[in-house]
């Protein structure tokens, strides 16, 4: 598997380093190689979980909260594809984006509870606005700051104060109570001898329909391929000749659109408050480290296992401690390999 | 009707201005160790939220639970948080400075989430306070004894001073003391190997500088100063509580750090009382009720401290008395 497929896609001859480093020549080595890499070890610790989770639980149990952990990583992937994507390629970590999530949620609660709108018209509406907002942002706040060479803890910075004005602003429009928008959470459906809600089972379907639909574009897509491509290298890319400030706008258009949707999915399954996305933020990094930092489709894979480990977690312990999963992959990621588990090693 | 009429009970309330000092004086206590981090050895903590509530849980818990003393808890308590700090320092600290900043502030939240649920130690979401059936037990009882004597002093040249007087006091002459020292380190070979690291590490390293070993004890100072502000929290309010220590607080006090300016301890004490005055002041303001409810007022304080880190980010990076050069870094 070719780690790092933006540029390879773009540049056949640039793999040529690469290839001498994966290739290996002797067939036999072939085991070894795939256990030397961290997304092999991942899955196959993955697989153990589960089958030690079914084995001590059953696999009705593990079938179910997996189930739930599919809605919730959806969730996760969404926010963080574009996190990823933006932190890739303009070296911005940006701690706004839980509030573009909190944003779109309450975009469509003005559609579709205050307007009295069907849900459907309330998601496009929320992945509109928040990718303007996006957009907007960009314009106004992010190309500015790197016109002037900002340094990374004055955009680290920013992005801190722009959260709270976004904060602020829902807070003030729709004060601190507790919302939720106009679906059907009572309901359940059968499946398989599995319950799960109908708005649930929508989520999960929306959200690994869009994830489908975003590895296809990005993979085959030239405008896929020039964001993975900034993502890898944003001076080379230019150098090829790519409209590096055009993809960046479409990047940012791209992450809202997505951050929005994700805001939408998690006020659904659950309620609106304006931390809402704040507190989604860092098991949303979490899958932004763990599939490796501008590594779209890592995000995306990282952000589901991080959603159904969440949801497994409470098949030993208490549910209570369920957020601090996302927490504790973050930090183990962090400290054993920084560069996350589809990532090469960089300097970190 | 008068939309903005200032009512000067507010203003001339010297109680509300003691509360907001002590405030103010607790965020500086704070930002002076995030100063030493980002501003003086360029590590970006994002976790100085947890210090606070390490010092502040160990100290009660030694009190309620183990039966300490009131003034042995507080050394214990600073030294379980500059422990911890280092425990936390030995791993992370290797990483790069962005990394750094995420597996902080997640480690704070962890220790919050920890204090949440572990409700036989941490008394859950109900926090840390003191019985009323049992008031003898209490760690702010010795503190009420000392605070009673300097009151009872300070009432020779001022009538009736207020309750929180003796906290302000106390707080603030920390502040002056730790800047005191603080700058005396800074001065030392020490402090220019911290300033050598923020410029450039790997020329630190070059010159045999152990910089891991010097980073970590950055960051073990700047937890001494957390769990002091964590006391500072828990004498003010009576009462130790999960949600006290959100990352908001570390965020609030990064605002503080940067209206001060990067690389000026004494810029941290004025950005304090400065940023503190500015929020609370507010209140002063009388806002007719609609449209301005009381969480329309609590948005307008987080849109102010939002506007205020953007603007001074755009256009003066080096806050109120910090130098350009120092905000650099990063770059």
């Amino acid at each position: 598997m070719c780690t790092n497929p933006g540029l390879a896609d773009m540049f056949p001859g640039m793999e040529a380093g690469q290839a001498a480093e994966t290739v290996s020549s002797v067939s036999g080595e072939r085991l070894k190689e795939g256990l030397r890499r961290p997304w092999v070890i991942a899955v196959l610790v993955i697989v153990a979980i589960f089958l030690a989770l079914v084995v001590s639980h059953g696999l009705h149990a593990v079938a179910q909260t997996g189930l739930n952990g599919l809605s919730l990583g959806a969730i996760y992937a969404l926010g963080a594809v574009g996190l990823t994507l933006v932190y890739g390629i303009l070296k911005l970590v940006n701690f706004a984006q839980g509030d573009f999530l909190t944003f779109g949620a309450y975009m469509a609660y003005l559609v579709n509870v205050t307007w009295g709108l069907p849900l459907v018209i309330a998601i496009f509406w929320a992945m509109i606005a928040t990718a303007l907002l996006g957009l907007l942002l960009e314009r106004v706040l992010w190309a500015p700051m790197r016109a002037k060479h900002a340094g990374f803890l004055q955009l680290i910075l920013m992005s801190i104060g722009l959260a709270f004005l976004l904060r602020a602003v829902v807070q003030w429009f729709w004060s601190t109570d507790i919302r939720i928008l106009d679906v059907d959470t009572s309901s359940t459906v059968n499946f398989l001898g599995l319950h799960i809600g109908r708005t649930q089972l929508v989520v999960v379907i929306i959200g690994v329909i869009v994830i489908a639909a975003i590895g296809v574009m990005l993979r085959f897509t030239p405008l896929g391929k020039r964001m993975r491509a900034l993502s890898d290298d944003l001076e080379l890319a230019e150098t090829a000749g790519i409209d590096t400030r055009r993809i960046i706008s479409y990047t940012w258009i791209f992450a809202g659109a997505l951050a929005g949707l994700a805001g939408v999915l998690a006020a659904a399954t659950t309620n609106l408050y304006p931390e809402l996305g704040f507190e989604l933020l860092l098991p949303i990094f979490a899958a932004v480290i763990l599939g490796g930092i501008g590594d779209a489709f890592g995000a995306l894979a990282a952000g589901l296992v991080i959603g159904v480990m969440t949801e497994w977690s409470t098949l030993v312990i208490d549910a209570r401690w369920k957020t601090a999963v996302g927490f504790l992959v973050l930090i183990i990621v962090l400290i054993f390999r920084p560069q996350g588990i589809f990532g090469k090693a960089k300097a970190v | 009707m008068t939309l903005l009429a200032v009512s000067l009970d507010a203003i001339t309330n010297i109680n509300f201005w003691i509360s907001v000092g002590v405030i103010a004086g607790t965020y500086a206590v704070v930002a002076l160790g995030l100063q030493l981090n980002t501003g003086f050895t360029g590590i970006v903590n994002f976790g100085q939220a947890a210090f606070m509530a390490i010092g502040a849980y160990t100290m009660a818990i030694l009190v309620l639970k183990a039966g300490f003393s009131f003034w042995l808890s507080l050394p214990c308590a600073v030294l379980v948080t500059m422990l911890f700090g280092v425990v936390i320092g030995l791993p992370s600290l290797r990483l790069r400075a962005d990394y750094f900043a995420i597996v902080t502030i997640a480690l704070a939240e962890v220790v919050r989430l920890f204090a949440q649920n572990a409700r036989g130690l941490t008394g859950g979401n109900e926090g840390l306070f003191c019985a009323t059936d049992d008031p003898s037990n209490c760690y702010t009882n010795a503190w009420r004894d000392l605070s009673d004597h300097i009151n009872n002093f300070v009432s020779n040249f001022w009538g009736d001073p207020d309750s929180l007087f003796p906290l302000l006091l106390v707080i603030w002459a920390t502040v002056g003391i730790s800047i005191f020292l603080l700058r005396r380190l800074q001065r030392t070979p020490w402090g220019r190997v911290l300033r050598a690291i923020r410029e450039d590490e790997d020329a630190a390293l070059a010159l045999g500088k152990h910089t891991l070993v010097y980073k970590l004890q950055s960051l073990a100072i700047s937890a001494c100063l957390g769990a002091i502000a964590g006391f500072f929290l828990a004498l003010n309010l009576a009462t130790v509580h999960p949600l006290d220590f959100e990352p908001l607080v570390t965020f609030f006090a990064y605002s503080v750090l940067i209206l001060g300016g990067l690389g000026s301890y004494r810029g941290v004490a004025v950005g304090a009382a400065l940023f503190w005055f500015v929020l609370e002041g507010t209140r002063f303001i009388d806002l007719p009720d609609p449209p301005f409810t009381e969480t329309r007022i609590a948005a307008l304080r987080l849109a102010i401290t939002g506007l205020l880190l953007i603007g001074l980010m755009a256009f003066r990076p080096q806050g109120l008395f910090g130098k350009r050069e120092e905000m650099v870094l990063g770059e």
